[in-house]
């Protein structure tokens, strides 16, 4: 019975994060420019690797395996938007421009 | 002493006692070991070390609730026929001086729906914040000032 519950709860996380891993990939195809891209990598991304990790965590059930899981999803919580921040400053910085349908950008002055 | 060590100590003698060193001991210990301090708050001045705990574990469910609501977002948005996207960066006025609370607003912010930031002015007063939809500047401004900002004085101040 626990065995079957726990196999119920890994195969939704792992259907739902790859969902969100799938329509990131979408969003990096269909937003427009850097900038943009970089909200779906990183809120996205992270949400469906940190749903995969902890699916596997419930899956295998023993601490170590959990334990690791657990610092995965901390590491990707701790990183992805460093990176995404560090990517965005770097494209501003050499001058990439945003999308011409930008409304508005206060960074210029 | 600090009382964070004090119960980090009990932890550790509650491992030595029940001589089983994994995580969910150690947790167990940790949990008992506060347990413990908070019946005797009164006695060594541990209330504050309480309220702080419950503020930082109160950012920290904010925290993952905002990462969980940005994502589903971000995925309804790129699968709309028409995204009627309104992107832009604005300027933000931080009222956290501190470089960790800085670190920490801005990783939150970038975790929050439809923003992210992009930089932070020499002088560390602003902050400047890229937003999917810039229809409506202040309202975002306003959230972010009385959402994770205000946790973050809360926490650490």
């Amino acid at each position: 019975m626990i065995d079957g519950l726990s196999d119920i709860i890994a195969g939704v996380m792992i259907i739902t994060g790859s969902i969100f891993a799938f329509l990131a990939a979408v969003g990096l195809w269909r937003l427009p420019d850097i900038y943009t891209r970089m909200h779906a990598a990183s809120k996205a991304g992270t949400l469906g690797s940190g749903l995969l990790l902890l699916a596997l965590a419930a899956h295998v059930g023993d601490t170590s395996t959990f334990t690791r899981a657990l610092a995965g999803v901390v590491f990707f919580l701790l990183t992805a938007p460093i990176s995404a921040h560090l990517l965005a400053k770097a494209s501003y910085a050499v001058g990439y421009r945003l999308t011409d349908i930008s409304v508005i950008d206060e960074l210029k002055d | 002493m600090n009382l964070y060590v004090v119960n980090l100590l009990l932890a550790i003698a509650w491992m030595t006692l029940t001589d089983s060193f994994g995580l969910g001991n150690m947790i167990f210990g940790f949990v008992l070991s506060a347990v413990a301090l908070s019946l005797i708050r009164e006695q060594v001045g541990s209330v504050g070390y309480f309220s702080k705990l419950g503020r930082i574990l109160s950012l920290l469910m904010l925290f993952l609730y905002e990462l969980v609501m940005s994502a589903v977002r971000v995925a309804i948005l790129v699968v709309k026929p028409n995204m009627n996207l309104k992107p832009g960066i604005f300027a933000y006025k931080l009222q956290v001086d501190r470089d960790h609370e800085i670190t920490l607003l801005a990783n939150l912010i970038t975790l929050t729906p439809g923003t992210l930031s992009v930089d932070v002015s020499e002088d560390r007063s602003t902050l400047y914040i890229h937003a999917l939809d810039c229809s409506d500047i202040d309202q975002i401004r306003k959230d972010i000032a009385e959402g994770f900002e205000r946790k973050i004085l809360e926490a650490f101040r």
